[in-house]
């Protein structure tokens, strides 16, 4: 059994660690401000579309430090697309469906030239923000095109409606909030002593019990502590579903599935991948294939909460996904980051951008904290890593 | 004797865990050509290496005296500037630049703030003409022929006034008549006073050049040869190149029987990726029992990975051509999957580079080739994959905390027996192991040889390749030797000795 080293959990956890120094330093500098329920739901459906994208630039990232520059210009695009065909009355699951479907192509489009042309995804990106910048103006026409119909607000977090109703009808407290925050606690504990107690039995090696329970305890209590805000709000924002089941199923991808498994082997080290039979060109075209359908989900959200599609939505969205992730621990040289690293960096993002506007730091002076931020990370996790060798 | 113009007295230098050089001393005379000549691994390049700073001063043990005074370089630019200048064996010149620009890099002619152009050609052109090229300075170097690269490398050398000028494996890359043309440019620089020191594995060459000739044998000086008082015919200094006592270092193989034949190629003929009209592998036919080990012994650029990675799957060259015939029926494999599927497995030389992925734990590079072994639609049953990587950590004994231990971490010893795990999951019938004991400490070795033992005698098939003579004379049944693309030997294991495998080498 491995004992608990508290050097080895300061290392594995800084991030962590990091966001919640930043959440108290915030919390004091803004009397608390920052974790009344309204700002946590802020936080959460603002940064929508960072979760997403952080979770699919994560996937490219983790190929060999590939990025994709396109994300905020197809944001755009997709968006617009799915604005248009609404404003002309049509129906709102055959649109959400054409713009999965056109986020699938714009992926694939940009997969097929790095993957068997060898085109530097750098380039075949920028290409893309271009491309897709241009294609945005044509689609709107230059103009904005306001989304009014209810049912795709509601659904993809957008409006005041767009949170899953009470069916209890609790007096201040959203009854079905705080009980699915309940819910999701118990399949957690559960789940993890299961997998526990059928490892241990196998007699495999387990981590310490102290840090097991510490760990369940405090991500229990995290989500209670949530979703009990967000119960004093108006309940869970629909925007936060999709999160979720983003997260949790690219979460299981990366760890559990085989083509997750060749991500990380392609960014480790392509040549031994390549010679252990495994066709590198064909995850390539997955991962960025793969970023084109996420970018069309963070599409959605995005002119959901905006309720209406612009030619300049999406600017500088790839760079938010970029920093998130390798604040997130990702390596800039490919093989190691988390989906959760990733969304952790994403929260990381959003709880100084979020802090420092209820304190009325200047917007300029946001920039320069959020580049130090990720400049910092990035430092952080040379060293250490030159520290192990 | 003639007036010393270096000495190197003492010179010990030790690599983690390796003692490279131990106690060598090397004597050169003014205006001489001296060869230095040894196995692979023996010491030669890092000795260079020591002498031209790439190893500073401080990093090693003993003196070097050139021109009578102590040395102790700090960097290439300290020795060179003494007039001490190498050309290593890969060529470092830069393809898209023109000869001008390469044979002045990091020298470069006119002010710091403006590079004198018309200074730079004009100063090349001189030297080119001083090595024989007609060529302008003004060409890029990826348009002229390796020869004459090797000649721009000479040129570079003496633009930076070189007094000692130190070429390791110069013809290696050549052909014969770019060969002959390089050795009579040394002779003539001779005539001029030059004094050169060349590493050759050629030694019909260092017979037809060398003045002196020193001997190095595993990190030691063994002899230094004098032409016009020594024998120096190649045999003599075959013997002693390899002169060195057999012991027990290899485990007994009892009871393996060697059946049928699992793998056979015939006329097997393989051009390089990127240059097409160079044939690496050509005309090769060889084969392997079920049950038997078949070392192929050659020098480095020998073309054995080469062959090896073109049967495994294509996973080297163009244009390969040949038959490949597995368990007597003829056989085209598409790609390395397709490989894996016939049980086929290469075990790659370079294991960090072509091998592990070492920001990954040991669990995940054991099944990596192998995954949906451990699959059910995809997805990875993950206490399967702990369960498998636990019995092969059992199975060769690696030693390590857990299998979750990244593989960056381990020694090379371990790395090798992870790498070697790796492959033995995928469950191959023939087995190519590519020097499967580079840089890995004697009781590391020992235990490789018990798993490579262990493997045949369950029926599979091995073929080891290694440039180390001593491994390939001990482990094997059967020895192929490979020269320049062809196979130009084959020997009973028990007939061959390290004497008879250079021969085929240097002789063919």
């Amino acid at each position: 059994m491995v004992s608990f080293n508290l050097s080895e959990v300061i290392k594995k956890y800084t991030m962590v660690i990091a966001l919640v120094v930043i959440i108290g330093i915030f919390y004091v500098g803004t009397n608390g401000t920052i974790l009344l329920p309204q700002n946590i739901n802020n936080l959460l459906s603002q940064n929508a579309y960072v979760f997403i994208l952080a979770t699919g630039m994560l996937l490219c990232i983790l190929t060999g430090g590939n990025i994709d520059l396109s994300v905020g210009s197809v944001v755009c695009f997709i968006g617009g697309i799915g604005a248009v065909m609404m404003s002309k009355g049509m129906n709102v699951w055959f649109t959400v469906l054409v713009m999965l479907l056109v986020g699938v192509a714009v992926g694939a489009w940009q997969a097929f030239w790095v993957a068997y042309v060898n085109v530097p995804p750098f380039i075949a990106t920028l290409a893309g923000m271009y491309a897709f910048r241009g294609l945005s103006n044509v689609v709107l026409n230059g103009y904005a095109v306001s989304i009014t119909n209810p049912t795709y607000l509601n659904v993809f977090g957008g409006g005041a409606d767009c949170y899953i109703p009470d069916f209890f009808h609790g007096n201040g407290l959203n009854i079905t909030c705080m009980l699915a925050g309940i819910i999701g606690v118990a399949i957690f504990v559960i789940g993890s002593l299961r997998n526990r107690i059928a490892a241990s039995r196998k007699g495999y090696a387990t981590t310490s019990a102290v840090g097991f329970y510490l760990k369940l305890v405090l991500i229990s209590a995290v989500i209670l502590f949530v979703t009990y805000k967000l119960a004093g709000y108006k309940g869970i924002p629909t925007s936060l579903i999709w999160i979720i089941i983003v997260v949790l199923a690219y979460h299981y991808f990366t760890t559990k599935t085989t083509m997750g498994r060749y991500l990380y082997a392609v960014g480790g080290n392509e040549k031994a991948t390549q010679l252990s039979g495994i066709n590198t060109k064909k995850v390539y075209f997955f991962a960025y294939t793969n970023m084109g359908f996420l970018t069309a989900i963070a599409g959605i959200l995005t002119v959901a909460r905006a309720a209406s599609a612009q030619p300049t939505y999406g600017m500088f969205y790839e760079m938010d996904a970029i920093g998130a992730c390798f604040i997130g621990g990702a390596s800039a040289y490919g093989g190691t980051g988390s989906v959760f690293g990733a969304i952790i960096g994403a929260l990381l993002m959003g709880v100084i951008n979020q802090g420092m506007s209820i304190m009325g730091v200047d917007a300029n002076y946001q920039k320069v904290v959020k580049g130090l931020v990720l400049l910092v990370a990035v430092i952080f996790d040379v060293v250490s890593k030159r520290e192990k060798k | 004797m003639g007036n010393i113009l270096l000495e190197m007295k003492n010179i010990t230098k030790e690599f983690p865990g390796v003692k490279a050089l131990d106690n060598v001393n090397l004597k050169v005379e003014q205006g001489e050509i001296h060869a230095l000549v040894g196995e692979n691994g023996a010491g030669k390049s890092t000795l260079m290496n020591v002498l031209s700073g790439i190893y500073p001063y401080g990093s090693y043990t003993g003196d070097i005296v050139y021109n009578g005074e102590v040395c102790q370089f700090q960097k290439i630019k300290d020795s060179e500037e003494k007039g001490i200048v190498i050309i290593h064996q890969e060529l470092a010149l830069i393809p898209y630049m023109s000869i001008g620009e390469n044979m002045f890099l990091g020298n470069e002619q006119g002010r710091k703030s403006a590079i004198d152009w018309d200074k730079t050609y004009a100063e090349a052109d001189k030297f080119l003409k001083m090595v024989g090229l007609t060529e302008s300075s003004r060409t890029l170097i990826k348009d002229i022929g390796v020869g004459k690269q090797q000649l721009v490398e000479i040129a570079k050398a003496l633009a930076k006034h070189a007094k000692l000028l130190i070429l390791d494996e110069p013809t290696s890359s050549l052909n014969e008549t770019d060969s002959k043309a390089l050795l009579d440019l040394l002779l003539k620089f001779k005539q001029e006073g030059m004094t050169s020191i060349i590493i050759s594995h050629k030694l019909n060459e260092v017979s037809y050049v060398a003045d002196h000739i020193t001997v190095i044998r595993d990190g030691s000086t063994i002899e230094t040869l004098d032409k016009t008082v020594d024998d120096i015919s190649e045999d003599r200094i075959i013997k002693g190149m390899v002169g060195r006592e057999m012991t027990d270092r290899f485990p007994k193989r009892e009871n393996v029987k060697i059946g049928d034949i699992a793998m056979e190629v015939k006329d097997w003929t393989v051009y390089h990726p990127q240059f097409s009209e160079r044939k690496v592998v050509d005309g090769v036919s060889m084969n392997v029992r079920k049950g038997e080990v078949v070392g192929i012994a050659g020098l480095m650029g020998a073309g054995r990975t080469e062959l090896a990675m073109s049967i495994f799957g294509k996973a080297y060259g163009t244009n390969i051509s040949g038959q490949l015939i597995l368990n007597g029926k003829e056989v085209k494999l598409k790609n390395i999957k397709d490989a894996i599927k016939h049980k086929i497995a290469y075990v790659t030389e370079d294991r960090k580079g072509n091998g592990l992925v070492l920001t990954n734990p040991i669990k995940i590079n054991t099944t990596l080739a192998n995954l949906s072994e451990i699959c059910s639609k995809h997805v990875i049953d993950q206490d399967k994959e702990y369960q498998v990587a636990e019995e092969y950590r059992d199975k060769l004994k690696t030693k390590c905390p857990t299998v979750e231990q990244n593989v960056g971490n381990l020694s090379g010893g371990n790395q090798q027996k992870v790498l070697l795990a790796k492959w033995m999951f995928a469950n191959p019938d023939v087995l190519i192991l590519d020097e499967p004991t580079r840089g890995i400490d004697v009781g590391a070795k020992y235990e490789i040889y018990c798993i490579i033992n262990d493997l045949v005698a369950a029926g599979k098939s091995v073929i080891m390749i290694s440039s180390e003579l001593p491994e390939v004379l001990g482990m094997s049944d059967r020895i192929y030797v490979m020269n320049e693309g062809k196979m130009v030997g084959e020997m009973a294991g028990e007939e061959a000795s390290q004497e008879s495998i250079m021969s085929c080498i240097l002789k063919s």
